[in-house]
């Protein structure tokens, strides 16, 4: 049983999966395409046209690879259907009629996850969906809520892989159940084989972000690592939750104890408490073997029952930002960048322009390690003047795009680097966690087969 | 003998909302119990002053020859609204690495075997 992971995030590189099914046998292929904000950049996208809100990257991606799923037996869990999985289907669905398959695909959408069509219903029902962190409930910031979706499980994927679909499609399904969800039904596990749905946890958490477990974005030893044409992971699962990390031998990249530790640890909360909708899986039972030749095999997962409460993703409405650089030169590049922030700042004074925030960053000297990079270097070619604010206005954020374009004739010396012109004004979608009962998603949740 | 961290272990970070997550990881099993003695949550506290404005917890995973680190409120608000750079610390990996600690020196020469820096050196 080997399930492939082929994106790791939306704008991930658009060969791999072709290469995951085409270099090498696997079962099933995962793509992961969904982060915290992305939800509300794809609602943003369905408010201006209702045939939107999904990730259209897998439309072009699934056409391409039709012939070979069909030949090849191969099954797609995604969850590109974002806040659409509808029109995602529907697209498939028209471009599909002009691809020769030698069979019907079947298509599957889980639908369930948006609580936003009845977000007011869901308050109103006495759910404060109260932030995670803050404690604060929704009803604080109501009007400026832009998405709000629950994690689902692996439930819905079990039942459209029980339809005998091709291509699942959902929303906000939890990542690791991309990967699990196949797991569990091709080896039936039980819905309390709390153990095996944690090993097939890890397995998910392995798959999630792509090439990060195959030497991509790695410490250990990165010289040596061929990146120019990487294997992503794929999971070779055996029915008793055991499972051996791998990719396929023709391509480049590196699966050994290193680059799956590395992984393991990414994006990591209290280890012993990994939260799914499905188990809480331990990973302080991980056991690894590195078996050489790109294989680790990973042992001995230990899970718990899975929890009362879903994970409810929310994004709201929080101002507006915008970032300017300009780059200083040698001699004296820092100075002249102090000197360049100094200039800007002052010009934003006389201007009475306030902000929530302004935040300015030196490119070259520090930005990503502040104090912890020491002084900058005098000698230092370029430094980066990297200067951000942030306020609930527009309109203020607006005027100070237009300040960093006169510091090229009105600032400090030998500066470059606006040739690509004012910056953008970006509206900020703040992210707000909460939990929900799970009945309240799950007497919703609707799984359609369609044949394309 | 005193070693900035990288020399005997590597790392990867990433960020939930405003809090950024370092999982260290020992080039050697020998290494693991001495960077769990000296790398502790105050110590890495300490080591992101001006950087890292909560607190930070630190979880052990032995079985991984690991520790996770948890700094909270050190992305400016996390997300798309951090103004930062690195507004999902990335690049904390690296910059716990800098840290100096004092390894007994033939730990550190196993260290450079695995990590390879002894055939750099050559």
């Amino acid at each position: 049983m080997r399930v492939a992971s082929g994106q790791g995030f939306w704008g991930d590189w658009q060969e791999a999966p072709k290469l995951q099914v085409r270099r090498g046998p696997i079962d099933y292929l995962m793509l992961d395409y969904l982060a915290e904000i992305t939800m509300s950049i794809l609602e943003k996208q369905r408010e201006r046209d209702p045939a939107a809100g999904y990730a259209r990257d897998f439309v072009d991606m699934v056409l391409d690879l039709a012939p070979d799923l069909v030949s090849r037996g191969i099954r797609v869990v995604s969850n590109a259907g974002g806040v659409n999985p509808d029109a995602c289907r529907d697209a498939l669905v028209q471009r599909l009629a002009d691809v020769d398959t030698g069979r019907p695909l079947r298509i599957a959408t889980v639908r369930g996850d948006d609580l936003m069509s009845r977000l007011d219903e869901v308050l109103a029902a006495g759910h404060e969906l109260r932030n995670m962190e803050t404690g604060e409930p929704l009803s604080t910031v109501r009007e400026r809520v832009t998405a709000a979706n629950a994690y689902m499980g692996a439930g819905p994927i079990l039942e459209a892989l029980r339809q005998e679909a091709d291509v699942v499609v959902t929303g906000r399904s939890t990542d690791t159940a991309l990967t699990y969800a196949p797991l569990i039904h091709e080896f039936g596990w039980e819905a309390d084989d709390w153990n095996r749905i944690a090993a097939g946890v890890v397995a998910g958490h392995i798959n999630e972000c792509g090439a990060q477990a195959c030497g991509g974005n790695t410490l250990f030893r990165w010289r040596e690592v061929d990146l120019v044409e990487p294997g992503y992971p794929i999971i070779e699962a055996s029915a008793d939750g055991s499972f051996v990390v791998t990719k396929h031998p023709s391509l480049g990249g590196r699966v050994n104890w290193a680059s799956v530790t590395e992984q393991l640890v990414y994006e990591m909360g209290d280890p012993t408490e990994y939260i799914t909708p499905d188990c809480v899986a331990d990973f302080s039972t991980i056991r690894l073997e590195d078996l050489g030749g790109d294989r680790v095999r990973v042992t001995g997962v230990e899970g718990r029952p899975r929890p009362e409460l879903l994970k409810v993703s929310i994004a709201y409405r929080g101002g507006y930002k915008a970032t300017g650089m300009l780059t200083y030169s040698y001699p004296d590049a820092y100075e002249k960048a102090v000197a360049a922030d100094r200039v800007l700042r002052g010009r934003l004074d006389r201007l009475g322009l306030e902000f929530d925030e302004i935040r300015t960053e030196y490119v070259g000297a520090g930005a990503c390690h502040g104090p912890l990079a020491g002084s900058p270097d005098p000698s230092v070619p370029e430094v980066e003047l990297r200067i951000s604010v942030r306020g609930e206005e527009r309109d203020r954020v607006k005027r100070f795009t237009r300040e960093l374009a006169p510091l090229i004739l009105a600032g400090p010396p030998t500066v470059t680097g606006f040739a690509a012109g004012r910056p953008r004004v970006h509206e900020v979608m703040a992210y707000w966690p909460a939990l929900i009962e799970r009945e309240v998603v799950e007497s919703v949740v609707r799984v359609e087969v369609t044949e394309a | 003998m005193k070693v900035p961290l990288w020399r005997v272990a590597f790392a990867r970070s990433g960020d939930k909302g405003d809090t950024a997550n370092v999982g260290l990881i020992a080039f050697t099993e020998s290494l693991y119990p001495v960077l769990a003695e000296l790398v502790t949550a105050d110590k890495v506290k300490q080591h992101f002053k001006g950087i890292c404005r909560g607190s930070v917890d630190r979880y052990e995973l032995p079985n991984l020859c690991a520790l996770n680190f948890l700094l909270h409120e050190s992305l400016g608000g996390g997300g798309t609204v951090s103004l930062m750079l690195d507004a999902q610390g990335k690049t904390f990996s690296a910059a716990l690495l800098r840290m100096e600690v004092d390894v007994a020196e033939e730990l550190v020469r196993e260290a450079d075997e695995v990590s390879g820096w002894s055939e750099r050196l050559e």
